[in-house]
C-alpha cells in the first residue's frame, strides 16, 4: 500500500506539485493521467523517494521513506521495479547485460539461469535477438522494452511505469498493456502507469487520477472516469483519445478478446 | 540582494554537498567485492590508458628544461652537472606531478563528468537507486580509488620518461654531457623528493577524480548541462590542483 500525503514539491520557486495526496491500494493498477509537463514523472519518482517533497510525506506499507536511513529506504526499493520516461538503460552495457544487471547484483544465480530469465522478460515486452545491442543502437521503442524487462526481471511487488506505450506502435502497444494486466493479474503486483495514452489507461487501469494545474484535480474509477462531467477531465480525456484516433477502434478489438 | 545571498551561498553549498557525496560513497568502502571489477576497469581507463600522453608531455619537460637550464646558466664558474640537478629536481618535486595532473584533469576529469553527467541527465542514476543501490559507492568509489591508486604509478613512469628525455636532449645538444648531468643528479638527490611528489600524486589523483564525480554526478539541464559539467570538471581541477599543490609544498617542504 503506497500512500502520498500532501505533496507540496517546486523547483528553484516553481511550483509543480501542490498538495497532492493520492492512495495506492495493494494490488490496484492506478494511472496517473496529465497534460505533459504537469509533474507526472516528478510525482512518480516521489514515490521511491528519488525526489524529496518540500512538505508531505509518503508512505509505502506505513513507512514514511522520508524518515527512515538510506540502507533501509534502499531496502524498500528493492520491492520496486521502475520503468523510466526514457527508458534509462545503462550504456556502457548491452541490452542482455542491462537485463541482466538487477539479476546478477541481487541474487547469485548461477549464469545459465540468469539468461534464462532474461530471455524470459525479453520474450515478455516482444522482444528478441537484440541481446547484443547496445541502447544506442536500438529505437526509442525497443530501448522502452528492455527497460520494461529489467524492471520485471526480480519480480517486484510494485511495479511503476512512465509512459510505458509511448513512441510504440498500436500492435506493441497493446502487448506492452497486456503484459501490464498479466503482471496485475499474475503476480498481484500494485502498479502505478503514468501515461497519455488514453487506449493504455481504460485497458489497465483500475482507477485514474488526473493532475491538472499542480494539483491533484479528479480521482476515480474507470467506471467513475466515463459518466464524469467534469469538464476539464472530459476535454482532457477526448483530447487524448482524438489523438490517437482509428487506433482506439482497433484496440477494442485486440484488447479485449 | 537574494541574488547576492545566493552568489555568497553557493560555494558553501557546493562544499556541503561535496562533502556529503564523498561520505555517502566512502560508507561503500567496504563492499569491495561490488566494484572490484569495475575499479580495475576504472584502473585501465584512467591510468594504463593514459600513460603514452603523460610519457609524451613528461618527455618534453624533461628536454625542455634541459635545454632551459643551460640556457639561464651562462656563467663558466657554474659547472654544468648542476643542469642534471635541476632537471632531475624539478621532475621529482614538481613537474612530474603537476604535468600530469594538468594532462588528466583534461582527458579523466572531463571522460568522469560527461559520463556521470550524461547518467544523470538521461536518468541512469535514479536507475541505480532505483533499484536499491548506493550509486554514489557504485560509480564514485571506484573511479576515484583508480585516481588515487593510479595517479602514483602515472607519476613514476612521468619522472622517468621526463629523465630520459632530459638525458636525451644533453646528448642530442652539447649543453651538458650525459656523464655530467648523471653525476649532477646523484649529487643533489634529495631522500624526501621521491615520497613528497608520491604523496602529491595521490592528493591530485584525489582532487581531479572527486571533483569530476561531483560536477558528473550533480549535472543539470540535459545535454547543454552535461557540457557544462564537463568543462568546469576540467577547469576547476585543474585550479584546485595548483592549490593543493602550493599548500602541500608549503606544509611538508
Ligand atoms: N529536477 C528538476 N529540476 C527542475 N525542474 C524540474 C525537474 N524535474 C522536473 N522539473 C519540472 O517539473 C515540471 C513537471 O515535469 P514532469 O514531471 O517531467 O512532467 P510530466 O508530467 O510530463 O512527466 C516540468 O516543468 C519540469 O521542467
Ligand atoms: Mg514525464
Amino acid at each position: 500500500m503506497i500512500r502520498m500525503e500532501n505533496i507540496c514539491k517546486s523547483f528553484g520557486g516553481r511550483v509543480v506539485l501542490d498538495d497532492v495526496s493520492l492512495d495506492m491500494p495493494e494490488g490496484e493498477t492506478l494511472a496517473i493521467i496529465g497534460r505533459s509537463g504537469s509533474g507526472k514523472s516528478v510525482l512518480m519518482k516521489h514515490v521511491i523517494g528519488l525526489l524529496r517533497p518540500n512538505s508531505g510525506r509518503v508512505l509505502v506499507d506505513d513507512t514514511d521513506i522520508g524518515q527512515v536511513s538510506y540502507k533501509t529506504l534502499r531496502g524498500i526499493r528493492r520491492q520496486f521495479g521502475v520503468l523510466f520516461q526514457g527508458g534509462a538503460l545503462f550504456d556502457s552495457m548491452n541490452a542482455f547485460d542491462n537485463v541482466a544487471f538487477p539479476l546478477r547484483t541481487f541474487r547469485s544465480d548461477p549464469e545459465h539461469k540468469v539468461r534464462a530469465r532474461v530471455l524470459q522478460c525479453l520474450d515478455l515486452v516482444n522482444l528478441s535477438g537484440v541481446e547484443t545491442e547496445k541502447p544506442s543502437e536500438l529505437s526509442g521503442g525497443m530501448a522502452k522494452r528492455v527497460a520494461l524487462a529489467r524492471a520485471i526481471a526480480l519480480e517486484p511487488r510494485y511495479i511503476l511505469y512512465d509512459e510505458p506505450t509511448s513512441g510504440l506502435d498500436p500492435h506493441t502497444s497493446t502487448r506492452i498493456n497486456k503484459l501490464i494486466n498479466g503482471l496485475a493479474e499474475k503476480l498481484a503486483v500494485t502498479s502505478i502507469v503514468v501515461t497519455h495514452d488514453m487506449r493504455s489507461v481504460l485497458s489497465v487501469a483500475d482507477r485514474v487520477a488526473f493532475l491538472h494545474k499542480t494539483r491533484m484535480h479528479w480521482v476515480g474509477t474507470i467506471g467513475a472516469l466515463h459518466r464524469s462531467t467534469n469538464k476539464i477531465l472530459r476535454d482532457f480525456v477526448k483530447a487524448n483519445e482524438y489523438s490517437i484516433g482509428v487506433d482506439v477502434r482497433v484496440s477494442s478489438e485486440t484488447v479485449r478478446p | 540582494m537574494p541574488v547576492l545571498q545566493r552568489r555568497l551561498m553557493q560555494p558553501l553549498f557546493s562544499l556541503g554537498r561535496y562533502a556529503l557525496l564523498l561520505t555517502k560513497g566512502f560508507v561503500w568502502l567496504g563492499q569491495f567485492s561490488a566494484y572490484r571489477k569495475d575499479l580495475v576497469a576504472q584502473c585501465v581507463r584512467i591510468g594504463i590508458e593514459s600513460i603514452p600522453i603523460v610519457a609524451l608531455a613528461a618527455a618534453f619537460s624533461g628536454a625542455v628544461t634541459t635545454v632551459q637550464t643551460a640556457y639561464q646558466l651562462v656563467s663558466p664558474f657554474i659547472p654544468s652537472a648542476v643542469i642534471g640537478a635541476v632537471v632531475v629536481q624539478s621532475l621529482i618535486l614538481e613537474l612530474g606531478a603537476v604535468v600530469t595532473g594538468f594532462i588528466l584533469a583534461g582527458r579523466v576529469g572531463a571522460r568522469i563528468a560527461a559520463e556521470l553527467g550524461t547518467m544523470r541527465v538521461t536518468d541512469q542514476i535514479d536507475a541505480l537507486e532505483a533499484m536499491g543501490l548506493n550509486s554514489v559507492g557504485y560509480l564514485i568509489v571506484p573511479r576515484i580509488l583508480a585516481g588515487v591508486i593510479m595517479f602514483p604509478v602515472l607519476y613514476v613512469s612521468a619522472v622517468s620518461v621526463g629523465v630520459a628525455g632530459g638525458l636525451l636532449a644533453a646528448a642530442a645538444t652539447d649543453v651538458v654531457t650525459m656523464a655530467e648531468f648523471v653525476q649532477g643528479a646523484r649529487e643533489s638527490y634529495l631522500l624526501f623528493g621521491p615520497t613528497f611528489g608520491l604523496i602529491k600524486s595521490v592528493v591530485f589523483g584525489f582532487v581531479i577524480t572527486s571533483i569530476s564525480c561531483y560536477m558528473g554526478y550533480f549535472t543539470e539541464g540535459g545535454a547543454e548541462g552535461v557540457g557544462r559539467s564537463t568543462t568546469q570538471a576540467a577547469v576547476i581541477s585543474c585550479v584546485f590542483i595548483l592549490i593543493s599543490d602550493f599548500m602541500l609544498a608549503v606544509l611538508l617542504l
